[in-house]
Protein backbone atom coordinates (compact mmCIF):
# COMPACT_ATOMS: atom_id res chain seq x y z
CA UNK A 1 0.00 0.00 0.00
CA UNK A 2 3.04 2.26 0.89
CA UNK A 3 4.78 1.97 -2.15
CA UNK A 4 1.83 2.22 -4.18
CA UNK A 5 1.61 5.89 -2.54
CA UNK A 6 5.10 6.54 -3.10
CA UNK A 7 5.00 5.36 -6.60
CA UNK A 8 1.53 7.30 -7.54
CA UNK A 9 3.07 10.49 -5.66
CA UNK A 10 6.36 10.09 -7.93
CA UNK A 11 4.26 9.84 -10.61
CA UNK A 12 2.13 13.18 -9.80
CA UNK A 13 5.64 15.18 -10.07
CA UNK A 14 6.92 13.64 -12.68
CA UNK A 15 4.27 13.90 -14.74
CA UNK A 16 3.44 17.41 -13.77
CA UNK A 17 7.40 18.92 -14.78
CA UNK A 18 6.67 16.64 -17.97
CA UNK A 19 3.65 18.19 -19.17
CA UNK A 20 4.38 21.96 -18.20
CA UNK A 21 8.84 21.62 -19.36
CA UNK A 22 8.31 19.46 -22.00
CA UNK A 23 5.20 18.93 -23.39
CA UNK A 24 3.54 22.55 -23.14
CA UNK A 25 6.55 24.21 -25.04
CA UNK A 26 6.58 21.10 -27.84
CA UNK A 27 3.95 23.08 -30.49
CA UNK A 28 4.34 20.47 -32.68
CA UNK A 29 3.07 21.94 -36.12
CA UNK A 30 2.84 25.62 -34.39
CA UNK A 31 -0.35 24.18 -31.94
CA UNK A 32 -0.37 20.55 -30.86
CA UNK A 33 0.69 20.13 -27.51
CA UNK A 34 0.08 17.03 -26.37
CA UNK A 35 -1.36 16.10 -22.95
CA UNK A 36 -0.12 13.31 -21.74
CA UNK A 37 -0.66 13.72 -18.01
CA UNK A 38 -3.72 11.64 -18.92
CA UNK A 39 -1.59 8.70 -18.99
CA UNK A 40 -2.43 9.25 -15.00
CA UNK A 41 -5.65 8.17 -14.74
CA UNK A 42 -4.64 4.94 -17.21
CA UNK A 43 -1.77 4.11 -14.27
CA UNK A 44 -3.85 4.70 -11.18
CA UNK A 45 -4.79 1.41 -9.20
CA UNK A 46 -7.97 0.05 -10.48
CA UNK A 47 -9.33 -0.60 -7.06
CA UNK A 48 -9.09 2.78 -5.22
CA UNK A 49 -11.38 5.00 -3.25
CA UNK A 50 -13.40 7.16 -5.92
CA UNK A 51 -13.35 10.39 -3.65
CA UNK A 52 -9.14 10.17 -2.93
CA UNK A 53 -9.37 9.29 -6.77
CA UNK A 54 -11.24 12.35 -7.92
CA UNK A 55 -8.89 14.57 -5.28
CA UNK A 56 -6.00 13.51 -6.51
CA UNK A 57 -7.19 13.94 -10.33
CA UNK A 58 -8.61 17.45 -9.22
CA UNK A 59 -4.54 18.67 -7.64
CA UNK A 60 -2.99 17.32 -10.64
CA UNK A 61 -5.04 19.13 -13.25
CA UNK A 62 -4.68 22.05 -10.82
CA UNK A 63 -0.85 22.05 -10.38
CA UNK A 64 -0.54 22.15 -14.63
CA UNK A 65 -2.90 24.64 -14.20
CA UNK A 66 -1.14 26.45 -12.02
CA UNK A 67 2.30 26.48 -13.97
CA UNK A 68 0.70 27.29 -17.80
CA UNK A 69 -2.05 30.17 -16.25
CA UNK A 70 -5.07 28.48 -17.52
CA UNK A 71 -6.53 28.60 -14.03
CA UNK A 72 -9.23 25.72 -13.57
CA UNK A 73 -9.38 24.08 -17.11
CA UNK A 74 -6.78 21.34 -16.78
CA UNK A 75 -8.72 20.66 -13.68
CA UNK A 76 -12.44 20.48 -15.21
CA UNK A 77 -10.87 18.04 -17.43
CA UNK A 78 -9.17 16.02 -15.30
CA UNK A 79 -12.05 15.99 -12.58
CA UNK A 80 -14.67 14.83 -15.34
CA UNK A 81 -12.05 11.84 -16.51
CA UNK A 82 -11.64 10.59 -13.29
CA UNK A 83 -15.23 10.93 -12.59
CA UNK A 84 -15.88 8.91 -15.83
CA UNK A 85 -13.76 6.57 -15.24
CA UNK A 86 -15.40 3.65 -13.43
CA UNK A 87 -17.81 4.30 -16.62
CA UNK A 88 -15.46 3.82 -18.77
CA UNK A 89 -13.78 0.91 -17.74
CA UNK A 90 -17.26 -1.37 -17.38
CA UNK A 91 -17.53 -0.79 -21.35
CA UNK A 92 -13.74 -1.85 -22.10
CA UNK A 93 -13.08 -4.38 -19.49
CA UNK A 94 -16.93 -5.49 -18.99
CA UNK A 95 -18.52 -7.05 -16.27
CA UNK A 96 -14.88 -8.73 -15.54
CA UNK A 97 -14.15 -5.47 -14.16
CA UNK A 98 -16.20 -5.99 -11.20
CA UNK A 99 -14.64 -9.16 -10.43
CA UNK A 100 -11.79 -9.10 -7.05
CA UNK A 101 -9.21 -10.64 -8.66
CA UNK A 102 -9.21 -8.42 -11.69
CA UNK A 103 -6.25 -7.03 -12.78
CA UNK A 104 -4.18 -5.49 -16.71
CA UNK A 105 -2.98 -8.71 -16.67
CA UNK A 106 -6.36 -10.43 -17.92
CA UNK A 107 -7.30 -7.97 -20.35
CA UNK A 108 -6.46 -8.22 -24.34
CA UNK A 109 -4.01 -5.15 -25.99
CA UNK A 110 -7.45 -3.56 -27.52
CA UNK A 111 -9.13 -3.58 -24.56
CA UNK A 112 -6.67 -1.47 -22.83
CA UNK A 113 -6.25 0.70 -26.02
CA UNK A 114 -9.81 1.13 -26.07
CA UNK A 115 -9.47 2.74 -22.08
CA UNK A 116 -6.74 4.85 -23.16
CA UNK A 117 -8.13 6.24 -25.98
CA UNK A 118 -11.46 7.12 -23.96
CA UNK A 119 -10.20 8.58 -21.39
CA UNK A 120 -7.54 10.53 -23.68
CA UNK A 121 -10.69 11.19 -25.43
CA UNK A 122 -13.21 12.89 -23.07
CA UNK A 123 -10.00 14.49 -21.76
CA UNK A 124 -9.57 16.46 -24.63
CA UNK A 125 -13.01 17.03 -25.50
CA UNK A 126 -13.47 18.56 -22.05
CA UNK A 127 -10.30 20.51 -21.79
CA UNK A 128 -10.85 22.22 -25.23
CA UNK A 129 -14.75 23.36 -25.13
CA UNK A 130 -13.84 24.84 -21.32
CA UNK A 131 -10.85 26.15 -22.70
CA UNK A 132 -12.98 28.08 -25.96
CA UNK A 133 -15.81 29.24 -23.70
CA UNK A 134 -17.84 29.29 -26.93
CA UNK A 135 -19.44 27.42 -29.47
CA UNK A 136 -18.28 30.18 -32.80
CA UNK A 137 -15.15 28.75 -32.09
CA UNK A 138 -16.78 24.97 -32.44
CA UNK A 139 -14.47 24.23 -35.59
CA UNK A 140 -11.08 25.22 -33.61
CA UNK A 141 -12.08 22.93 -31.02
CA UNK A 142 -13.04 19.66 -33.06
CA UNK A 143 -9.64 20.36 -35.31
CA UNK A 144 -7.62 20.55 -31.95
CA UNK A 145 -9.64 17.98 -30.35
CA UNK A 146 -8.39 15.55 -33.00
CA UNK A 147 -5.23 16.21 -34.21
CA UNK A 148 -3.74 16.55 -30.19
CA UNK A 149 -5.73 13.68 -29.39
CA UNK A 150 -3.88 11.44 -31.86
CA UNK A 151 -0.89 12.67 -30.99
CA UNK A 152 -1.71 12.56 -27.26
CA UNK A 153 -3.01 8.51 -27.49
CA UNK A 154 0.61 8.07 -29.50
CA UNK A 155 2.62 9.31 -27.15
CA UNK A 156 0.52 7.87 -23.71
CA UNK A 157 0.74 4.38 -25.45
CA UNK A 158 4.46 4.69 -26.20
CA UNK A 159 4.60 5.61 -22.55
CA UNK A 160 2.66 2.82 -20.81
CA UNK A 161 4.56 0.12 -23.23
CA UNK A 162 7.79 1.95 -21.80
CA UNK A 163 6.93 2.32 -18.34
CA UNK A 164 4.74 -0.74 -17.76
CA UNK A 165 2.01 -0.81 -14.79
CA UNK A 166 2.38 -4.44 -14.43
CA UNK A 167 5.71 -4.18 -12.73
CA UNK A 168 4.26 -3.01 -9.78
CA UNK B 1 -33.40 12.91 7.95
CA UNK B 2 -31.78 9.47 7.82
CA UNK B 3 -32.72 9.22 4.69
CA UNK B 4 -31.48 12.81 3.39
CA UNK B 5 -28.42 11.57 5.03
CA UNK B 6 -28.59 7.91 3.48
CA UNK B 7 -29.45 9.77 -0.05
CA UNK B 8 -26.32 11.80 0.29
CA UNK B 9 -23.84 9.32 1.19
CA UNK B 10 -24.95 6.83 -1.63
CA UNK B 11 -24.43 10.15 -3.93
CA UNK B 12 -20.77 11.35 -2.45
CA UNK B 13 -18.66 10.78 -5.54
CA UNK B 14 -21.71 12.68 -7.34
CA UNK B 15 -21.54 15.90 -5.07
CA UNK B 16 -17.71 15.31 -4.53
CA UNK B 17 -17.85 16.02 -8.59
CA UNK B 18 -20.46 18.42 -8.47
CA UNK B 19 -18.90 20.43 -5.71
CA UNK B 20 -15.44 20.40 -7.53
CA UNK B 21 -16.44 21.11 -10.56
CA UNK B 22 -18.36 24.35 -9.32
CA UNK B 23 -14.98 25.44 -7.70
CA UNK B 24 -13.38 24.90 -10.85
CA UNK B 25 -16.01 26.52 -13.09
CA UNK B 26 -15.91 29.48 -10.82
CA UNK B 27 -12.34 30.34 -11.00
CA UNK B 28 -12.70 29.68 -14.89
CA UNK B 29 -15.07 31.88 -15.40
CA UNK B 30 -13.46 34.56 -13.36
CA UNK B 31 -10.79 34.51 -14.92
CA UNK B 32 -11.98 34.40 -18.50
CA UNK B 33 -13.86 37.68 -17.49
CA UNK B 34 -11.57 39.77 -15.56
CA UNK B 35 -7.46 39.09 -14.57
CA UNK B 36 -6.10 35.71 -13.95
CA UNK B 37 -6.41 34.29 -10.65
CA UNK B 38 -4.12 36.24 -8.56
CA UNK B 39 -2.87 33.77 -6.02
CA UNK B 40 -2.40 30.65 -8.62
CA UNK B 41 -0.36 31.95 -11.87
CA UNK B 42 3.22 31.12 -13.05
CA UNK B 43 5.06 34.60 -11.41
CA UNK B 44 4.42 32.68 -8.06
CA UNK B 45 7.98 31.27 -6.31
CA UNK B 46 7.48 27.68 -7.45
CA UNK B 47 6.51 28.37 -10.67
CA UNK B 48 8.99 31.04 -11.34
CA UNK B 49 12.07 29.07 -10.00
CA UNK B 50 11.10 25.78 -12.09
CA UNK B 51 10.48 27.46 -15.23
CA UNK B 52 13.81 30.04 -14.04
CA UNK B 53 16.07 26.57 -13.90
CA UNK B 54 14.48 25.42 -17.38
CA UNK B 55 15.21 28.59 -19.20
CA UNK B 56 18.77 28.83 -17.57
CA UNK B 57 19.33 25.51 -19.61
CA UNK B 58 17.46 25.80 -22.51
CA UNK B 59 18.71 29.43 -23.29
CA UNK B 60 22.15 28.11 -23.97
CA UNK B 61 21.55 26.71 -27.15
CA UNK B 62 20.03 29.98 -28.93
CA UNK B 63 22.83 32.08 -27.57
CA UNK B 64 23.96 32.86 -30.73
CA UNK B 65 20.70 33.66 -32.79
CA UNK B 66 20.09 36.06 -29.89
CA UNK B 67 23.15 37.97 -29.51
CA UNK B 68 22.82 37.99 -33.54
CA UNK B 69 19.46 40.07 -32.91
CA UNK B 70 21.19 42.30 -30.10
CA UNK B 71 23.93 43.55 -32.34
CA UNK B 72 21.63 44.38 -35.28
CA UNK B 73 19.46 46.72 -32.83
CA UNK B 74 22.15 48.28 -31.18
CA UNK B 75 23.40 48.81 -34.82
CA UNK B 76 19.79 50.27 -35.49
CA UNK B 77 20.19 52.38 -32.54
CA UNK B 78 23.39 53.60 -33.64
CA UNK B 79 22.32 54.84 -36.74
CA UNK B 80 19.55 56.74 -35.36
CA UNK B 81 22.03 58.26 -32.67
CA UNK B 82 24.31 59.12 -35.30
CA UNK B 83 21.72 61.02 -37.14
CA UNK B 84 19.69 62.76 -34.92
CA UNK B 85 20.62 66.36 -34.87
CA UNK B 86 23.75 67.05 -33.08
CA UNK B 87 23.40 70.29 -31.58
CA UNK B 88 20.44 68.41 -29.42
CA UNK B 89 21.82 67.55 -26.38
CA UNK B 90 21.38 64.34 -24.78
CA UNK B 91 19.41 64.16 -21.40
CA UNK B 92 21.70 62.48 -19.36
CA UNK B 93 19.38 63.76 -16.53
CA UNK B 94 17.65 60.82 -15.74
CA UNK B 95 14.62 62.39 -13.97
CA UNK B 96 13.63 64.76 -16.97
CA UNK B 97 13.22 61.89 -18.65
CA UNK B 98 9.66 60.33 -19.73
CA UNK B 99 10.02 56.89 -20.33
CA UNK B 100 12.40 54.33 -17.94
CA UNK B 101 13.50 51.15 -19.80
CA UNK B 102 13.83 47.89 -17.98
CA UNK B 103 15.15 44.70 -19.72
CA UNK B 104 14.02 40.73 -19.22
CA UNK B 105 14.11 37.57 -20.17
CA UNK B 106 10.98 35.13 -20.90
CA UNK B 107 10.89 32.19 -19.06
CA UNK B 108 7.72 31.22 -19.95
CA UNK B 109 6.34 31.16 -23.66
CA UNK B 110 2.64 30.05 -24.97
CA UNK B 111 0.88 30.53 -28.42
CA UNK B 112 -1.16 27.86 -28.49
CA UNK B 113 -4.13 28.37 -26.53
CA UNK B 114 -6.52 31.46 -26.62
CA UNK B 115 -5.45 33.08 -23.61
CA UNK B 116 -1.61 32.88 -23.54
CA UNK B 117 0.49 34.20 -20.89
CA UNK B 118 4.11 34.89 -20.61
CA UNK B 119 6.49 34.84 -17.52
CA UNK B 120 9.37 36.95 -17.17
CA UNK B 121 12.04 36.77 -14.91
CA UNK B 122 11.51 40.39 -13.29
CA UNK B 123 9.62 41.27 -10.78
CA UNK B 124 8.25 43.80 -7.89
CA UNK B 125 12.18 43.61 -6.72
CA UNK B 126 13.54 45.39 -9.79
CA UNK B 127 10.34 47.86 -9.88
CA UNK B 128 7.77 45.87 -11.83
CA UNK B 129 3.99 46.76 -11.71
CA UNK B 130 0.69 45.93 -13.13
CA UNK B 131 0.09 47.58 -16.23
CA UNK B 132 3.20 48.23 -17.82
CA UNK B 133 3.65 47.70 -21.14
CA UNK B 134 6.12 44.59 -22.94
CA UNK B 135 8.10 44.57 -25.98
CA UNK B 136 10.82 43.28 -28.43
CA UNK B 137 13.20 45.05 -30.50
CA UNK B 138 10.13 44.38 -33.54
CA UNK B 139 7.08 44.74 -31.70
CA UNK B 140 4.64 44.66 -29.49
CA UNK B 141 4.49 41.80 -26.80
CA UNK B 142 1.66 42.69 -24.12
CA UNK B 143 1.19 44.06 -20.29
CA UNK B 144 2.47 42.85 -17.41
CA UNK B 145 -0.96 41.38 -15.11
CA UNK B 146 0.62 40.06 -12.12
CA UNK B 147 3.92 40.33 -10.39
CA UNK B 148 5.90 38.43 -7.51
CA UNK B 149 9.02 39.86 -5.66
CA UNK B 150 11.38 38.01 -8.39
CA UNK B 151 8.59 36.76 -11.17
CA UNK B 152 5.88 38.85 -13.54
CA UNK B 153 3.16 37.49 -15.87
CA UNK B 154 2.46 39.14 -19.18
CA UNK B 155 -0.84 39.30 -20.70
CA UNK B 156 0.76 38.38 -24.42
CA UNK B 157 -1.50 40.20 -27.41
CA UNK B 158 -2.11 36.79 -28.01
CA UNK B 159 -5.06 36.42 -25.70
CA UNK B 160 -8.59 36.93 -26.50
CA UNK B 161 -9.07 39.45 -23.64
CA UNK B 162 -6.08 41.64 -24.27
CA UNK B 163 -6.89 44.97 -26.13
CA UNK B 164 -4.51 47.36 -27.09
CA UNK B 165 -4.65 50.90 -28.63
CA UNK B 166 -3.31 51.13 -32.32
CA UNK B 167 -3.56 53.27 -34.99
CA UNK B 168 -1.85 53.33 -38.87
CA UNK B 169 1.33 54.43 -39.01
CA UNK B 170 1.40 58.61 -39.96
CA UNK B 171 -2.58 59.20 -39.17
CA UNK B 172 -4.22 59.65 -36.34
CA UNK B 173 -6.73 56.87 -37.30
CA UNK B 174 -6.97 54.43 -34.11
CA UNK B 175 -8.62 51.57 -33.30
CA UNK B 176 -8.60 48.27 -30.68
CA UNK B 177 -6.48 45.82 -30.83
CA UNK B 178 -7.76 42.33 -30.48
CA UNK B 179 -6.88 38.44 -30.91
CA UNK B 180 -9.30 35.47 -32.49
CA UNK B 181 -7.40 32.65 -31.17
CA UNK B 182 -7.23 31.44 -34.60
CA UNK B 183 -3.21 32.00 -36.10
CA UNK B 184 -0.90 33.02 -33.81
CA UNK B 185 0.80 35.35 -36.33
CA UNK B 186 -2.21 37.37 -36.84
CA UNK B 187 -4.14 39.76 -34.47
CA UNK B 188 -7.24 41.96 -35.39
CA UNK B 189 -7.86 45.71 -35.49
CA UNK B 190 -11.31 46.71 -35.15
CA UNK B 191 -13.10 50.34 -35.12
CA UNK B 192 -11.25 51.74 -37.86
CA UNK B 193 -13.77 53.72 -40.01
CA UNK B 194 -14.02 52.98 -43.24
CA UNK B 195 -13.23 56.56 -44.62
CA UNK B 196 -9.86 56.13 -43.92
CA UNK B 197 -7.84 54.87 -47.09
CA UNK B 198 -6.05 51.42 -46.16
CA UNK B 199 -3.32 49.70 -48.19
CA UNK B 200 -2.36 46.35 -47.82
CA UNK B 201 0.98 46.76 -46.24
CA UNK B 202 0.60 49.30 -44.20
CA UNK B 203 2.32 49.70 -40.93
CA UNK B 204 0.50 49.75 -37.47
CA UNK B 205 1.29 50.89 -34.53
CA UNK B 206 0.80 51.84 -30.93
CA UNK B 207 -1.67 54.68 -30.60
CA UNK B 208 -1.28 57.37 -28.37
CA UNK B 209 -5.24 56.94 -26.25
CA UNK B 210 -3.22 54.52 -23.67
CA UNK B 211 -0.73 55.87 -20.79
CA UNK B 212 0.70 51.91 -20.78
CA UNK B 213 2.60 51.86 -24.04
CA UNK B 214 4.14 55.40 -26.12
CA UNK B 215 3.18 56.31 -29.10
CA UNK B 216 4.79 54.52 -32.62
CA UNK B 217 5.65 51.23 -31.50
CA UNK B 218 5.91 48.49 -34.68
CA UNK B 219 2.69 46.02 -34.28
CA UNK B 220 2.66 44.37 -37.81
CA UNK B 221 1.68 45.28 -41.25
CA UNK B 222 -2.08 44.91 -42.47
CA UNK B 223 -2.61 41.31 -44.55
CA UNK B 224 -6.34 41.81 -45.22
CA UNK B 225 -9.02 43.91 -44.51
CA UNK B 226 -12.94 44.14 -44.90
CA UNK B 227 -15.48 45.75 -43.72
CA UNK B 228 -17.45 44.55 -40.91
CA UNK B 229 -21.29 43.60 -40.22
CA UNK B 230 -22.60 46.99 -39.62
CA UNK B 231 -20.82 48.02 -42.79
CA UNK B 232 -19.15 51.36 -41.23
CA UNK B 233 -15.89 50.26 -39.66
CA UNK B 234 -12.83 48.13 -40.82
CA UNK B 235 -11.83 44.40 -40.00
CA UNK B 236 -8.44 43.78 -40.28
CA UNK B 237 -6.00 41.56 -40.10
CA UNK B 238 -2.35 42.35 -39.00
CA UNK B 239 0.35 40.36 -39.53
CA UNK B 240 2.70 40.76 -36.05
CA UNK B 241 6.16 41.82 -36.76
CA UNK B 242 6.97 39.78 -33.62
CA UNK B 243 7.78 36.09 -34.24
CA UNK B 244 5.67 35.00 -31.16
CA UNK B 245 7.09 31.20 -31.14
CA UNK B 246 10.49 32.75 -30.46
CA UNK B 247 11.04 35.12 -27.87
CA UNK B 248 13.71 35.51 -25.52
CA UNK B 249 14.71 39.35 -24.23
CA UNK B 250 12.15 41.68 -24.08
CA UNK B 251 11.78 45.38 -22.73
CA UNK B 252 9.55 46.80 -20.09
CA UNK B 253 8.48 50.33 -20.35
CA UNK B 254 7.81 52.44 -16.80
CA UNK B 255 5.59 55.46 -18.16
CA UNK B 256 6.82 57.74 -15.42
CA UNK B 257 3.41 60.08 -16.13
CA UNK B 258 1.33 57.69 -15.56
CA UNK B 259 0.26 58.37 -12.11
CA UNK B 260 -0.65 61.68 -12.96
CA UNK B 261 -2.56 60.98 -16.22
CA UNK B 262 -4.93 58.43 -14.57
CA UNK B 263 -5.15 60.83 -11.19
CA UNK B 264 -6.65 63.17 -13.70
CA UNK B 265 -8.54 60.84 -15.88
CA UNK B 266 -10.04 59.62 -12.30
CA UNK B 267 -10.71 63.21 -11.71
CA UNK B 268 -12.52 63.80 -14.85
CA UNK B 269 -14.80 61.30 -14.96
CA UNK B 270 -15.80 61.54 -11.32
CA UNK B 271 -17.02 65.06 -11.93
Amino acid sequence: MNSTLLINGLRFVLLVLTQVLIFNTLNFLGFINPLVYVIFFYWYPLKSNRAIFMLTAFLLGFMIDFFSDTLAVHSIASLTVAYARPVIMRFCFGVNYEFQNFSFRNTTKIQRLTFLGLLVLIHQVVYFSIEAMSLSHFLLILKKVFTTGIVTLVICALFSSLFSPQSE
Amino acid sequence: MQRIINFILSYRNAFLYAFLMLICLVMTIRSHSYHQSKFFNSSKWVSGTIYGTAANISSYFSLREENQRLVTENEQLRRLLFNTAQNQPILLDSTQLDYEVISANVIKNSFSSPRNYLTIDRGENHGIATDMGVITTNGILGIVEHTSSNYATVLSVLNTKSRINAKIKNTDNFGSLEWDAQDYTTVQLKDIPRLVPLVVGDTIVTGAMSSIFPENIPIGVIKKYDLDTSKSFYHIDVELFNDMSNIKNVYLIINKNKKEILELQAKTEDE
